[in-house]
């Protein structure tokens, strides 16, 4: 619900809690993830982190306002040293905390201190069961310590989580890669067909795999899913640009979810800033409460009042919200326009041309760009146009 | 797979699982790995006595008494815990 103020303004109706808080502590990372939803210019960001006082200040607000979830993620949130003082506020103040890592950085001494503090559970990013397509994937010699960084998990009595992205280089793997999850003792595996934004659009026609490829991955984790029942929880993500109707983005923009970035910007998403034209609450001005319910940032695609056709007068509107406003302006230009990934959408050809473009050799023979600080900085300097050419908001 | 609930059995919440009161929420709330579930008064209250020693039928009894005046509520009761345990939220202790 919105009402517009004297000034002119949306100001904010809203009844909405943020249930689920991201706190994106750095985007400094160890590993270079082609497939990383990072912004490509996140660079910029890696100077002007947030101190513990402020994160600790934005934990308070967002507690204050019914936050339960807290997600600690990055970038690889191990690389603050500050973590354990989070986690500890954390728990005083009631949340369920998740501490989301490659595992680079995560000691004996660092996990007991994250278990007598409260963190309630650590999800462990995962690639593929050959050293070859990890060490590939990720530009990092990282799969050894993986796997003593699960036995560490486990051996500490916490839950595992483990969240391995889906694409072209291992989803021929899914059934070796269920197999090593039920072998370390995961109790939830998420399998999280890769999304295109940030790193991994650019990346699109190298990492997307073809509808037949997840056709069958699909189906052989249900057939596993039937095998394990409750033992190990399994989700499978199935990518938009399979399906025929948008996702119902974060569950509806401002409705549940809440990110604060390494640098303080208050999202309600994770790719939100790609957006033209929107200035986004940071903590270090605004409480987090004057975020949510009042900044117009938050308000602006909030409900439906934004819509315009073919979503306006759709009758399925309220179930998917029009989809992803990032998705929409990445591939064509306008924030306000439908989701491409609909069949209802006129850029709908969009998303075919995606996925026929994946399975371009040439295309799919491109060199990946990795995510680094080096191809950051290139590309927030524009220095590398021939790596965003196609899409229109990657700055 | 999952059993049906019985009068002599002992459940505890699973492990990870958290159980709280949520003020901002006025009402109770099950915390778990990438999830939450928020209870309804009468479901609240029968995980809220969920605690590894109670008995299914110490816990009707213990309902019955607290709450008088709703007719009836053993059915309802075995039903909630019934659907606890097939999502997973409790484990058979006994």
């Amino acid at each position: 619900m919105t009402t517009i103020g004297n000034n002119g303004v949306a100001a904010s109706k809203t009844n909405t809690q943020p249930l689920w808080l991201l706190a994106e502590v750095t985007y400094r990372c160890p590993l270079h993830c082609a497939f990383c939803y990072n912004p490509t210019d996140y660079d910029k960001h890696t100077q002007n982190e947030l101190t513990t006082e402020q994160w600790i200040q934005a934990l308070r607000d967002a507690r204050k306002m019914g936050a339960l979830q807290l997600g600690i993620s990055g970038g690889e949130p191990l690389l603050r040293d500050d973590i354990e003082d989070i986690v500890r506020e954390a728990r005083k103040l009631g949340y369920y905390s998740n501490l989301i890592t490659s595992g680079v950085g995560l000691t004996e001494k660092r996990i007991q201190e994250f278990k007598e503090g409260g963190l309630d559970h650590i999800q462990l990013s995962m690639h593929d069961i050959t050293e070859e397509i990890n060490n590939f994937i990720t530009n990092t010699k990282t799969f050894e310590l993986k796997k003593k960084v699960a036995a560490m998990i486990k051996g500490h009595g916490y839950p595992m989580v483990l969240n391995v992205v889906i694409h072209r280089f291992n989803i021929g793997h899914i059934k070796e890669i269920l197999e090593m999850a039920e072998a370390l003792g995961a109790d939830y595996v998420e399998l999280a067909n890769t999304q295109y934004y940030g790193w991994s659009l650019i990346n699109r026609s190298q990492l997307m795999p073809t509808k037949e490829q997840i056709d069958h991955a699909e189906m052989i984790t249900n057939e596993f899913r039937q095998k394990v029942g409750n033992k190990m929880k399994i989700f499978f993500v199935v990518p938009d640009y399979f399906s025929d109707r948008p996702k119902k983005c974060m569950n509806g923009w401002g409705e549940v979810f809440m990110i604060v970035t390494a640098n303080g910007d208050v999202l309600p998403c994770h790719s939100a800033r790609v957006l033209p034209g929107m200035a986004f609450p940071n903590v270090k001005e605004h409480g987090l409460e004057w975020a949510w319910k009042e900044s117009p940032a938050f308000n602006k695609y909030r409900g439906d009042d934004w819509m315009k056709e073919p979503c306006r007068s759709c009758p399925e509107k309220e179930k998917d919200l029009g989809g992803c406003r990032c998705q929409a302006f990445l591939l064509t230009g306008d924030a306000e326009s439908a989701d491409p990934v609909c069949t209802l959408s006129p850029n709908h050809h969009l998303i075919e041309k995606a996925i026929e473009d994946a399975k371009n050799p040439q295309l799919q023979a491109q060199p990946i760009v990795f995510r680094n600080d080096k191809n950051s900085r290139r590309i927030a300097a524009g220095e590398a146009p021939e790596l965003v050419k196609e899409f229109h908001a990657l700055p | 797979m999952t059993t049906s609930v019985n009068p002599a059995d002992i459940y505890s919440l699973a492990r990870h699982y958290r159980f709280q009161w949520e003020e901002a929420q006025q009402c109770y709330v099950l915390l778990f790995p990438e999830g939450m579930i928020k209870l309804n008064g009468g479901a609240g209250e029968v995980i809220k006595r969920v605690d590894g020693n109670k008995t299914v039928a110490e816990i009707v009894i213990e309902l019955q008494q607290a709450f008088p005046d709703a007719p009836d509520i053993e059915a309802d009761i075995l039903a909630m815990l019934q659907l606890a345990l097939e999502k997973a939220w409790l484990e058979k202790r006994n």
